[in-house]
């Protein structure tokens, strides 16, 4: 094991190559992700060490290659896709919610299917509103998958590690605007473990923000911004959506007594909402403030640049938030 | 045409053009080469954000497509969509904005480059996600059909949108409901960064129209001529109740997939070979071979086009960024 400083599309690769070392059932499919090591370069150098049969190039088929996964996981591969923008899930919807998500169960049980789907979304890079997209809400109510949001590099390596290795079907949705980020990765490490629920990055008796993957350095840079006036916010990454685990929120919220929860979705239908409703539910005598949901507008992304970052929570409205509620 | 493929006659027969139309044609041509130049050159300066794909090297599809169509037809396109907006006549200006983000922008700057719309044209939408047009296409066919006024849809997509479902939904819906859309293949041999002979098993994807019965054409799309040649009778006919066309256009884009790729997964030689076959020259030879443009005239073309791309990008520029404080939710819902 050793530890060095790697950007996270650098630990995407890292955490797809172990893997693909370890296990030779292991495969990846997606568009451009041969020879030119994808579009995001999320599979460098994969090729030139696993080869055409393992890291393969496949046409514009999204519905194809992701049903494909499908029939190789129920005959003992362990398939990967990566599909380029995490809006086209909405290709291969179908065989994602009706398939891969429900083969399982509506076997009896008597299946496993080890599937990873890496989708790479999200907004900030002017994309506009067919290609700025993180699909957590959409993906967020379909039983049968396992949801994963890395908002690091280390969560990144670590998160692909397990999903890779877990016998369900795991959706890894990883953000564009987080490939360049840089961060210390503990590589080669064998057995990482799935994360079963949130985790406290940053600890604060005053209040609490829950976010997910950029949402996290908004959530982390509005808790430097609140310490400034005194201010101590505790900050928890998300990190798994499906299934979701709010205990550790709740024990937050139990130790603050305010919420807020800020995602990269639209407000109908996003996570935030179940959220909130469990710890209302689970700890709505230690609320001292209702909770609040910081989210995207309502509407589909803007192009133009400015109108695209006024969308997107900024640091000073989670801490104008946040005291909003104190 | 590319080596080793073979254009197919439809039986159709020709629909003449005058010597005005045919050096129109080329005149189209340097406009949309003009305006993709531009595009770079502004995207070079910071004022196109996030990303754009250019169609240099397609001129010849949008223009001899364009000419054979009616006002009131229907063109359905992609993110590379800009030569289809220009030869149907979008606002130089208005497009320039949008790709900038401001108000003025054909769709207010809420689009940008990818999602170039005017349905006031008939330009009723730049798909994002690969193949999704056709479908839609079909759609606005079939309501030409209901309507009953002769009009037709076009439908532009690139080679590696064969290969995805909705290209073969669409296909047979259109066939089996004998609407008059023109699906228009450019066939510019690249999907992204990889070869049609990683994805398809042939390279000639008239074969594809063949599965649906579907009346089909090979064209050289470097050639206006001849991409107007296949158009016009295809139209005719989808005008009569004919039922739909396949045109296959081989051609070939100069630059990368989009402004972030140097495109180095290319054969120089091939790249060669297609410069050489750059529609806008082959037009400009045919042109001063028939006594119709000379090379003064032709330069003086190209001198007002580049002149008019800058102008309009300038007041694009110039022009207001799009509002954060707009009613977002009135652009969402009616
Ligand atoms: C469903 C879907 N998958 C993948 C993409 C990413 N993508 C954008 S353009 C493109 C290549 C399309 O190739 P082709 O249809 O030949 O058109 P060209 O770009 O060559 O004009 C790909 C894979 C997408 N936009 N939509
Ligand atoms: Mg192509």
């Amino acid at each position: 094991m050793t530890t060095r400083e790697m950007t996270y599309r650098e630990a995407i690769v890292a955490a797809l190559q172990e893997e693909m070392r370890h296990d030779s059932r292991t495969l990846i499919m997606g568009e451009d992700i041969g020879e030119s090591g994808g579009p995001f370069k999320t599979c460098q150098g994969l090729y030139e060490e696993f080869g055409a049969a393992r890291v393969r190039d496949t046409p514009i088929a999204e519905t194809g290659f992701v049903g494909a996964a499908l029939g190789l996981a129920l005959t003992g591969y362990r398939p990967i896709v990566e599909i380029m923008f995490a809006d086209f899930l909405g290709v291969c919807f179908d065989q994602i919610v009706n398939g891969i998500a429900k083969h399982r169960f509506m076997s009896g049980g008597k299946v496993d299917i080890p599937i990873v789907i890496r989708a790479i979304g999200g907004a900030g890079l002017r994309f506009a509103a067919q290609h700025s997209q993180t699909a957590e809400s959409w993906m967020m109510s379909v039983p049968g998958l396992k949801i994963v949001c890395p908002s690091s590099p280390a969560e990144a390596y670590g998160m692909l590690k397990a999903a890779i290795r877990d016998n369900n079907p795991v959706l890894v949705l990883e953000h564009k605007a987080l490939l360049s980020m840089k961060g210390p990765v503990e590589t080669g490490v064998d057995d990482v473990e799935m994360p079963t629920g949130p985790k406290i990055l940053r600890g604060g008796a005053d209040a609490t923000i829950v976010a997910s993957l950029a949402m996290v350095g908004k959530a982390l840079a509005a808790a430097d911004q609140l310490r400034a006036e005194g201010i101590e916010a505790e900050v928890i990454d998300i990190r798994t959506l499906r299934p979701l685990n709010v205990d550790l929120i709740c024990d937050s919220v139990r130790r603050t007594n305010i919420l807020v929860v800020v995602e990269e979705q639209a407000r109908t239908g996003g996570w935030s909402s179940n959220v909130v409703a469990d710890v209302v539910s689970e700890a709505f005598d230690y609320l001292d403030a209702p909770p609040a949901r910081i989210t995207l507008p309502d509407h589909p992304m803007p192009y133009s640049p400015a109108l695209e970052d006024a969308m997107i929570p900024s640091p000073e409205t989670i801490a104008a938030t946040v005291k909003s509620l104190l | 045409m590319a080596p080793g493929s073979k254009a197919t006659k439809s039986n159709e027969t020709p629909i003449p053009l005058t010597s005005a139309e045919r050096v129109e044609l080329y005149r189209t041509m340097v406009e949309i080469r003009e305006f993709e130049e531009q595009v770079q050159r502004s995207y070079l300066e910071g004022l196109v954000h996030g990303t754009t794909h250019l169609c240099n090297g397609h001129e010849a599809v949008s223009a001899g497509v364009a000419k054979a169509l009616r006002p009131d037809d229907y063109l359905s396109y992609t993110y590379r969509g800009h030569g289809h907006c220009l030869a149907r006549g979008m606002d130089a200006e208005a497009a320039f904005a949008e790709l900038f983000g401001r108000e003025t922008g054909v769709c207010g700057g809420l689009g940008g480059s990818m999602h170039l719309t005017d349905i006031d044209k008939g330009l009723i939408g730049a798909f994002g996600i690969v193949g999704a047009g056709l479908p839609v296409a079909v759609g606005a066919a079939l309501s030409a059909q209901l309507a009953g006024k002769e009009q037709v849809c076009v439908c532009f997509f690139g080679d590696g949108a064969t290969n995805i479902g909705a290209f073969h939904e669409a296909m047979n819906l259109a066939q089996v409901w004998k609407l008059p859309v023109i699906f228009v293949c450019e066939n510019n041999l690249y999907g992204e960064f990889t070869r049609i002979d990683h994805t398809t098993p042939y390279e000639d994807l008239v074969i594809r129209a063949r599965g649906y019965a579907m009346e089909a054409v090979l064209v050289d799309g470097n050639d206006v001529e001849a991409v107007y040649a296949a158009t016009a009778p295809a139209v005719a006919r989808a005008r009569g109740g004919g039922g739909p066309t396949f045109i296959e256009c081989k051609t070939y884009r100069h630059r990368g997939h989009s402004r972030t790729d140097p495109a180095k997964y290319r054969d120089p030689a091939e790249v060669e070979a297609w410069l050489k076959r750059d529609p806008l020259l082959l037009h400009r030879k045919v042109l001063a071979d028939d006594g119709l443009l000379g090379d003064q005239e032709a330069e003086a073309m190209i001198s007002e086009a580049r002149a008019a791309a800058k102008a309009a990008a300038d007041r694009a520029a110039a022009a207001s960024w799009a509002s954060a404080d707009q009613d977002f939710m009135a652009k969402t819902y009616v």
